[in-house]
């Protein structure tokens, strides 16, 4: 039965993709883990598909900002089982995209909007750096006025496309003196001299998708390719978490139902002292931990997402969706793998990549410790 | 060019069938999609359109919820459709294939498709029994089909071989497998789906009453089949195993 939040449309949507996971992802999933990364078309697949453009208006090639939708992608892209395949198309359609969207000018939109709606082109967005994770703030990459161009110096790591990235949306401090009110984003090209991919790096999950360290040595880049105003960077980045936070938690509920329901699939067929294993309570009642567990995060991340799409104020929602949704899905992750026993332990069986994918909501987005900050700051003023 | 395409909304191919406490196939809570075969139907008459001119109509005969099958094919890029809604009835394929044949008989058409059979009663009849009603030439199980100056070149599947028919429009075509890859619905589409016309009929608003459409044939009871038996693993060293299993295959499953 369809949820309320989402129309006849949505159920349409989550059909259409439901069938393209099924027969265009699903059987090659496990080639592209042992590759490290999906294959490049596959953007331009699901461009062509109208997916990357769900959450964006048909002036640049999208089907209307429908955010309901671009939700039913990703929950139905966590189905394939392999979370990297999302986390690569979410990084650019939902992470590095909207920062040009909602701030960039328009020449800035024309020139990358429609180009990552077809998938021709992949975008990241590279805040982290080696000493600067949930401290924004502190992030040493400079960019320098030159007057119509900026050099930029300095590295970014842990980011998702990096390596294969056609733009990088890099948050740069234009104004190093004045902490989170010093941040700016420019958008860097593949190719621009100064601009290099120093390597892949290799990560417990999302094996599908390409990570990489970036550095920036006198890299010059044009002035126009400013997103928004200079030294704003700081609130655009967080205004787009929401976004970012709400697709991590619908991934973590549909990862989630995902190992449940392969879990229950097993413990049906699993004998042991001469019954499945579903016939013994302590399967049962497990089983039904986890499914409760999960349809609470639902419910919460709906609510977020409710709020967040009829444009109320939705940070805390957001964050403590993102913060249980993502604690569960390693609990209820966890447990999988505890039902299918030794067998779970075994890299042949996919539940241990669904443990190990997984493991990445509570530390990737925002970690859980900062979203008890962004929920306490609301709590206590 | 006119195109109309009949099309059938049935059980998820997916869907684990269950008979009721009364021996009827249990629907409730089963997930419909649009049968597979007229999927290829629907692609090709698209294919059609978009090689010239033309309208693209889908037809169905279904309660309200068949309208997210036709909407389906609207998302693809159909033009309209046609829902008759004959309320709660028993239908035979003498039922549906009259109501489509009147609702069709007051349309312009130069062609009509149709999977050629349903992925749930599969009787394959119903296009055929339309074409014959509205006296036009029927081609079934088509996988090629060449439209060109009022006449087709439909190839069809006959057994070991294929043979390819020429028949002058209007005519009504049945989809075989192989016809051609269908589209997913494209996102614009589905977000203008629901702009496109969807014009819903009664029995009366076609011209029809129950009598007129009561089911020939009824069917007396519905069986599931039985349960595979679970399959049997030969223990021991492999040439034992071997020979073991070379003689079940032969003695038992008498497969060799």
């Amino acid at each position: 039965m369809a949820h309320w939040l989402f129309t006849e449309e949505h159920e349409l949507v989550r059909k259409t993709v439901r069938n393209w996971v099924e027969k265009e992802i699903k059987p090659y999933v496990e080639e592209w883990e042992n590759a490290g990364e999906f294959p490049r078309e596959l953007f331009a697949r699901a461009g062509e598909l109208g997916f990357l453009g769900l959450t964006y208006p048909e002036e640049y090639g999208g089907s209307g900002e429908d955010y309901l939708a671009g939700a039913v992608f990703f929950e139905e892209m966590a189905r394939c089982g392999s979370a990297g395949v999302a986390a690569g198309l979410g990084a650019s359609m939902a992470i590095a995209g909207p920062q040009i969207y909602k701030f960039g000018s328009e020449e800035l939109k024309n020139r990358f909007l429609p180009p990552t709606i077809s998938g021709k082109k992949i975008g990241a967005l590279a805040i982290t750096e080696p000493n600067a994770g949930s401290d924004v703030a502190s992030i040493q990459t400079t960019a320098r006025n030159m007057g119509d161009h900026y050099l930029v110096n300095g590295s970014k790591i842990f980011i998702t496309n990096g390596v294969r990235a056609d733009y990088v949306v890099t948050a740069v401090k234009t104004d190093p003196a004045a902490g989170h009110k010093g941040i700016s984003l420019l958008v860097i090209e593949k190719g621009t001299p100064g601009f290099t991919v120093a390597k892949k790096l290799d990560k417990l999950g999302w094996n599908t998708s390409d990570t990489g360290e970036l550095v920036f040595e006198d890299c010059r880049v044009p002035g126009e390719n400013l997103v928004g105003r200079e030294n704003m960077g700081f609130y655009y980045i967080m205004q787009n978490f929401a976004w970012e936070r709400l697709v991590m938690a619908l991934e973590a509920v549909a990862s989630a139902q995902l190992a449940i329901d392969v879990a229950a699939e097993y413990a049906r067929q699993r004998v042991q002292f001469g019954r499945p294993l579903s016939k013994f309570q302590v399967t049962r009642h497990k089983l039904a931990d986890m499914a409760s567990l999960v349809e609470t995060a639902r419910c919460l991340t709906y609510h977020a997402l409710s709020l967040y799409v009829s444009g109320r104020d939705a940070v805390t929602e957001v964050a403590m969706a993102k913060l249980y949704a993502c604690e569960i899905a390693n609990r209820v992750t966890d447990e999988a793998v505890q039902i299918h026993g030794g067998y779970g332990y075994m890299m042949e069986y996919p539940v241990q990549r669904f443990w190990r994918d997984a493991r990445i909501g509570t530390i990737g987005g925002g970690t859980s410790d900062i979203m008890k900050q962004v929920i306490a700051g609301r709590l206590i003023k | 060019m006119k195109i109309l395409v009949c099309l059938k909304q049935t059980f998820d191919t997916e869907a684990k069938i269950t008979l009721d406490s009364n021996g009827k196939i249990e629907s409730k809570g089963v997930s419909m999609i649009m049968n597979p075969y007229d999927e290829f139907a629907v692609e090709e008459a698209l294919r059609i359109k978009e090689k010239g001119e033309g309208e693209v109509t889908v037809i169905s005969v279904g309660g309200q919820q068949t309208q997210d099958a036709l909407r389906q094919a609207l998302a693809m890029g159909a033009d309209k459709a046609v829902l008759v809604d004959p309320g709660e009835i028993e239908l035979d394929e003498f039922s549906t294939a009259t109501v489509l044949a009147k609702t069709i008989g007051g349309m312009e058409y130069d062609i009509i498709l149709g999977g050629f059979r349903a992925i749930d009663d599969g009787s394959a009849q119903v296009v055929g029994r339309v074409a014959e009603l509205l006296n036009i030439p029927v081609v079934n199980v088509v996988t090629k089909l060449e439209i060109e100056g009022g006449k087709a070149l439909a190839t069809r599947e006959v057994e070991g071989g294929s043979e390819v028919i020429e028949v002058a429009l209007p005519a009504a075509f049945t989809a075989q497998k192989g016809l051609n890859e269908p589209r997913y619905p494209s996102m614009k589409g589905i977000m203008k789906a629901k702009k496109k016309p969807m014009d819903k009929k009664t029995l009366a608003d076609v011209g029809l009453d129950e009598n007129q459409i009561a089911a020939k044939v009824k069917a007396l009871s519905f069986s599931l089949p039985e349960a595979r038996q679970a399959g049997k693993v030969i223990p021991g060293e492999a040439a034992e195993a071997a020979k073991e299993l070379a003689r079940l295959l032969r003695e038992e499953a008498k497969v060799i």
